[in-house]
């Protein structure tokens, strides 16, 4: 009996790794025919990637400067997708957080001690995002408003809000016609670690051990679990389905704001065209490799930041247009979502109802 | 199919050596059936022994890990629904699998193969209604299944199998959702089917069923065939003997009936369903501590309803609900179970338990929020899997693991599992609608017991139920809810089937 119980354990741990394993391999595969029909040598390509992205301790600092924001949005959007709340709008939590920061680092430093200007600029960063957040939150429970189209609007309204304020009343005058803000003071910048790597690194390594606590070891990540499966039984249970998911989802968007509120206050050290440039939506694609587990975010992450940097590399040495490593990325979301399919259908040809006879399609059923 | 004028007596179905394990489990070990045409064989075990896995193989959803199935003497290879359809083999699932939004007509000729592009629906339901009229299941074909009872649904089910000309029936627990009066319609199918030369297999865990459908009865026991009888040659003491492997005592011991303070009252209670029909009109209903209440009634009468009120899922919209004396009217379900309300609820797959989460975590989801199974917000999962070990034991529920996820138990033992955490939960009142349904005869007679032993510590309990014997059996007082009333209360002792029969089809009670 317990010979049998093993091997079905296993079998599942081993799906875990399995599969992003063979949807890397499979979009390396993908990748090598695309690049053969650019008639380029795969092998000298991918090589030239990873040299980019990890070859020398520069390299890997700006692996990781993409990867901190990578982390802390896939975060974000993995804790909404355990309660099956979409939230692909991390990008616009990520933007709302940046201006946010910025607003507190340009024209708080008046009144506020130095000393409080960075956490100040980083926790109205987040709670920007959780603002942000809020709105499909509230709509989706008071109103039963689908929470997808929502959040990808409230988007593109971030993102061009943004735009307006630095093309606008928030331009630096001596900026020369640069779209960005005046840079923050000093005491607003958010401490460097290495190169560009900056302390948002720690942030998201310990938010993810918190997370993963939080999900897996308390009470309320239980209710969330509970929610996440079947929402009519956790109602039954005595947990209040509605408040829950709105404070998972604001959670969800104050981490997404973590992201921005980093981006602006260590890396560009002013709100400035670039700041949006597609974290929020390669965390979705991080969130479901590593399978909703806050521990795997932290490498994959990694490994999708190297692809990113390495595809810029790929561009100079290669020749070949820098949307390489954002194809590589698309390349690689086709295999897992077969991948996560085919476990599915592994794992319900054995259930029940198996062989899968919707009602529509079967006879005898 | 091919030989419709097969006389009595023809052998239809033989499986031989049949083998299945599922991950901890054999569930079908080396078991050989036969089935005659002109026969109905009943499928007896306890929860869990095998039965719908083994049904599921002969209907084509799984496959065997060994062994041979025969149809009319030739060797068959069932691997799909479709395979076992052109068989003549059609198989009627506990869930049952129509689709709401069609009308009954669609639903029956739905996936049936060979069928032109455009159906011609006239005649689909020319069809239905020739069939309907010649076994006597009325079904209005136009109707849509979301307009249905469940009793009509299985109705739909019936019709869609003996469309597609099946001769080979397999119900599984047809009649655990079924008021007394369907059973005994679908029995007077089953018959009729019989005389035609059509056999039917089905599964039930209520033995008055077995000795009046069936010809025969086989019986599982953790997947093993143990006995198989002609029904006439048996009696139902015996077949609950073989199935549990000990003497099942159909009654249960009670300290005698000294009841104590008021623990719920329902004043007036008016109650909608989900349509905005008015469910309860103006309940009134009193329970006292160390009482066990039974519900009687025809299902849909508002027990669903009633239960939901009482543990605040379902708000009321006029009346007071009292516990011990506070007014909880509409107070939240977390607020409820605090003040120590246990719900077995009527809908356990949806509402009961979480199918994609363990065995230990559905059973740790009412303790959780407290000690020793969490120290302020932190969970101890070592305490969890320690508390489900003791619930899987005390309740007998088989898993192969605290770690088995629900959705892979037999129906039973979800139940149990259901059972287990709610009275281990329960400190004043507990709220059970039908508790004992689609358990086995051993599972049964425990959670009467538990029921009982409730009401002993000096619980109050709502027992909902439609099994008079079963009510007449654990319960102190009775009371009859019709049409979201009580049409009358008695002392248990008092009750006898008949008045209670009467009360229950509406009849108002005379001086
Ligand atoms: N898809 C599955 N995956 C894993 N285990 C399964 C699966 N289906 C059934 N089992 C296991 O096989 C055993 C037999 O289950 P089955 O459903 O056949 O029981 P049953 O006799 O119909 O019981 P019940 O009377 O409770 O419905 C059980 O231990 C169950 O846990
Ligand atoms: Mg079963």
């Amino acid at each position: 009996m317990a010979l049998h119980f093993e091997k079905r354990k296993s079998a599942s741990t081993a799906a875990l790794f399995i599969v992003p394993l063979a949807s890397f391999l499979a979009s390396l595969a993908l990748t090598s025919l695309l690049l053969l029909a650019f008639e380029v040598n795969p092998a000298a390509t991918f090589a030239a990637m990873f040299k980019g992205a990890f070859g020398s301790w520069r390299a890997f600092t700006e692996t990781l400067v993409k990867a901190i924001p990578l982390m802390l949005t896939s975060l974000g959007v993995a804790l909404a997708f355990k309660l099956r709340f979409w939230n692909i709008g991390a990008e616009g939590q990520l933007v709302m957080a940046g201006v946010a920061a910025s607003w507190v680092a340009l024209f708080w430093s008046g009144w506020v001690p130095g000393a409080l200007l960075l956490p100040l600029a980083i926790l109205v960063g987040c709670a920007a995002g959780a603002l942000w957040a809020s709105v499909p939150a509230l709509l989706k429970t008071s109103l039963a408003v689908d929470e997808t189209l929502v959040t990808l609007m409230l988007n593109y309204v971030a993102i061009l809000f943004a735009d307006s304020l630095y093309y606008g009343p928030w331009r630096d005058p001596k900026g020369y016609g640069f779209p960005g803000t005046a840079p923050f003071p000093k005491e607003a910048w958010l401490p460097r670690i290495s190169g560009r790597a900056h302390v948002g690194l720690y942030f998201a390594l310990a938010l993810a051990l918190v997370l993963w606590f939080l999900l897996n070891r308390t009470r309320w990540g239980f209710e969330l679990k509970i929610i996440g499966s079947s929402p009519r039984a956790a109602r039954y249970e005595g947990i209040a389905v509605e408040r829950n998911v709105v404070l998972a989802v604001l959670l969800s968007g104050a981490l997404c704001g973590l992201a921005g509120a980093c981006e602006v206050t260590a890396i560009s050290h002013r709100l400035q065209q670039g700041l949006a440039i597609g974290y929020g939506f390669t965390a979705i694609i991080v969130a479901w490799m590593s399978q909703l587990n806050p521990l795997a975010i932290a490498p994959v992450s990694i490994l999708m930041a190297a692809i990113l940097v390495g595809g810029d590399q790929v561009q100079m040495k290669m020749g070949l247009p820098s949307a390489m490593g954002q194809v590589m990325q698309g390349m690689i979301l086709f295999p897992m979502l077969a991948g996560s399919l085919f476990t599915e259908f592994r794992i319900r040809r054995s259930a029940p109802r198996a062989g899968g006879p919707a009602p529509g399609r079967e006879g005898a059923a | 199919m091919s030989d419709p004028q097969a006389g009595a007596g023809t052998r239809l179905v033989e499986m031989r050596g049949i083998r299945k394990s599922f991950p901890g489990v054999q569930a079908s070990d080396d078991v050989c059936l036969s089935l005659d045409s002109g026969e109905v064989l009943a499928l007896l075990g306890e929860n869990g022994a095998g039965k719908s896995t083994l049904m599921n193989i002969l209907a084509g959803l799984y496959h065997p890990d060994a062994g041979q199935i025969l149809v009319r003497g030739r060797a068959a290879r069932i691997s799909s629904p479709r395979d076992a359809a052109a068989l003549g083999i059609g198989m009627v699932h506990q869930n049952f699998m129509l689709v709401d939004s069609m009308s009954v007509a669609e639903n029956v000729v739905l996936g049936m193969k060979g069928l032109p592009f455009v159906p011609d629906l006239r005649k689909v339901k020319a069809g239905i209604r020739e069939l309907s009229e010649r076994y006597n299941l009325r079904v209005d074909p136009e109707a849509y299944v979301w307009q249905l009872s469940v009793g009509e649904q299985q109705r739909v089910e019936i019709l869609k199998l003996l469309y597609r000309r099946a001769e080979i029936l397999i119900l599984d627990e047809p009649t655990a959702v079924l008021t007394p009066q369907e059973s005994a319609e679908l029995n007077a199918v089953v018959r009729r089917m019989r005389s035609e030369g059509k056999a039917a297999i089905f599964i039930t865990h209520k033995m008055e069923e077995v000795m009046t459908f069936s010809d025969r009865v086989m019986v599982l026991r953790r997947g093993k065939l143990v006995a198989e009888r002609r029904t006439a040659d048996t009696d139902p003491r015996e077949l609950a003997r073989l199935m549990v492997g000990r003497e099942v005592l159909f009654c249960v011991d009670k300290r005698p009936f000294s009841p104590g303070d008021c623990v719920l009252e329902l004043e007036g209670v008016r109650a909608e369903d989900e349509r905005g029909l008015p469910a309860l009109d103006g309940l009134d209903l009193r329970l006292r501590s160390g009482e066990i209440l039974g519900i009687a009634g025809v299902a849909g009468n508002g027990q669903r309803e009633l239960a939901e009120v009482i543990t605040g899922l379902r708000p009321a919209t006029a009346g007071r609900i009292r516990l011990k004396g506070r007014d909880v009217t509409n107070g939240s379900p977390l607020s409820l179970i605090r003040s120590g309300v246990g719900h077995v609820p009527q809908d356990r797959s949806s509402v009961g338990a979480v199918g994609d989460l363990s065995v230990a975590a559905n059973l740790a989801m009412k303790g959780y929020r407290s000690r020793p199974v969490s120290v302020g917000p932190v969970l101890r999962p070592s305490r969890i899997l320690e508390l489900a070990k003791r619930l899987i034991a005390a309740f007998g529920i088989a898993t192969p693991s605290p770690q088995t996820r629900v959705k892979f138990l037999s129906g039973g033992n979800v139940q149990k599992t259901i059972l287990a955490r709610e009275i281990g939960a329960c400190t004043s009142l507990l709220v059970a609608v039908y508790p004992s349904r689609g358990l086995d005869v051993g599972a049964t007679e425990a959670v009467r017991k538990e029921l009982v032993a409730q009401r002993d510590a000096g619980r109050a309990v709502l027992l909902v139920s439609e099994d008079l014997e079963e009510l007449a059996q654990v319960a102190d007082t009775i009371a009859v809810l019709f049409e979201g009333r009580v049409m009358g209360t008695f002392p248990a002792c008092e009750a006898d089937p008949e008045t209670l029969g009467l009360l229950m089809s509406g009849a108002k009670k005379e001086a």
